[in-house]
C-alpha cells in the first residue's frame, strides 16, 4: 500500500511502504528539535507530552537527546502533517525544522 | 505556605478547579509591563532580536520554494497568536486564579519574552549560573523562575 492511498489523517509513526511505490512529494518527512541554551529541559518535555501525547518517560528521553545530542526527532509524517507539527513546535518556541527520511 | 519559604507560586486548586497564583502585586506588574513591551516588539516581526520566535521551517537553507511557503502560510498565523497571548497574559496578570488555557497561554507567552531576552543578552549553554547584573538579566531570571512554576503546575494536574 502507498502512503498516498491511506486515509487523509497521517497516522503518528508512518510505515514505509515497499520501495518504488514512491513518488518523490510523498517520501515522508520528520520534524526534528535542535538544541538551544534558552529553552528549559522541563518545558521542552512539556511541549513533547503536549503536542504529541509521549508518556513523561518518553518525553523526558527525546528532551536528553536534543540537550546532549544537539538534537532528537520527534516525529514522521507526510509533508503536511510534518508541517503543522513544526509550526506547533515554533507556535511553543522551540526550534524546530523538518527534512526527508532518508 | 509562602512562595519565599519553598512553597510554590502556582498550584492546582481542586476546590474552585482553577490555578491559584501566589506573587505579590509588583511582580504582577512586571509581568504586565514585560508582555506590553514585548507587544511593542512584535510590531516588527522581521526584527533581529525576535529571531528565535521565527525559526526556518526546512532544515535544508537550499529548500527556498517550501521555506517561503511556510512564512507566506504560517508567519502571519504565529505572529497573532501570539499577540493574543500576550494581551491575554497583560489582562490576567492581577487575577488570584487563572484556567488551565490560560495557564498554558501564560506558559507560551513567558517563553516567547524568554526567548527575544535571551538572544538580546546572548544567552549561551554555560551562562546558567551566572548572576544577573542588570535589568534585562535579572528579567530573564525571574521568567526562568515562573515559566518553571508554571510547568510544575501544569505537569502535577494535568
Amino acid at each position: 500500500m502507498s502512503i498516498g492511498s491511506r486515509a487523509s489523517t497521517a497516522p503518528a509513526e508512518i510505515q514505509l511502504p515497499e520501495s518504488g511505490e514512491l513518488t518523490a512529494a510523498d517520501r515522508p518527512w520528520k520534524v526534528i528539535v535542535w538544541n538551544d541554551p534558552i529553552n528549559l529541559m522541563s518545558y521542552v518535555t512539556f511541549v513533547f507530552q503536549k503536542l504529541f501525547g509521549y508518556s513523561h518517560e518518553k518525553a523526558h528521553e527525546l528532551m536528553l537527546d536534543v540537550h546532549y545530542k544537539g538534537k532528537a526527532i520527534v516525529s514522521h509524517g507526510r509533508r503536511e502533517k510534518a508541517e503543522l507539527d513544526v509550526f506547533r513546535l515554533h507556535e511553543h518556541g522551540l526550534w524546530a525544522t523538518m527534512e526527508h527520511d532518508s | 505556605m509562602s512562595p519565599l519559604f519553598g512553597g510554590r507560586t502556582i498550584t492546582w486548586d481542586q476546590k474552585s478547579g482553577a490555578y491559584r497564583v501566589e506573587l505579590d502585586d509588583g511582580f504582577r506588574q512586571v509581568i504586565v509591563e514585560l508582555m506590553e513591551q514585548f507587544l511593542e516588539l512584535l510590531e516588527d516581526p522581521g526584527a533581529p532580536v525576535l529571531y528565535r520566535l521565527f525559526p526556518p521551517a526546512y532544515s535544508d537553507p537550499a529548500d527556498i520554494q517550501h521555506q517561503d511557503e511556510y512564512r507566506r502560510l504560517m508567519q502571519d498565523d504565529l505572529v497573532e497568536r501570539r499577540r493574543a497571548e500576550l494581551e491575554l497574559v497583560a489582562s490576567t496578570a492581577r487575577q488570584s486564579t487563572l484556567t488551565e488555557d490560560q495557564l498554558l497561554a501564560w506558559s507560551r507567552a513567558i517563553n516567547s519574552v524568554r526567548l527575544a531576552l535571551g538572544t538580546y543578552l546572548d544567552i549561551r549553554e554555560e551562562d546558567a549560573e551566572r548572576v544577573p547584573s542588570t535589568a534585562e538579566e535579572s528579567a530573564y531570571h525571574w521568567l526562568n523562575y515562573l515559566l518553571e512554576e508554571t510547568v510544575e503546575a501544569l505537569s502535577r494536574h494535568t
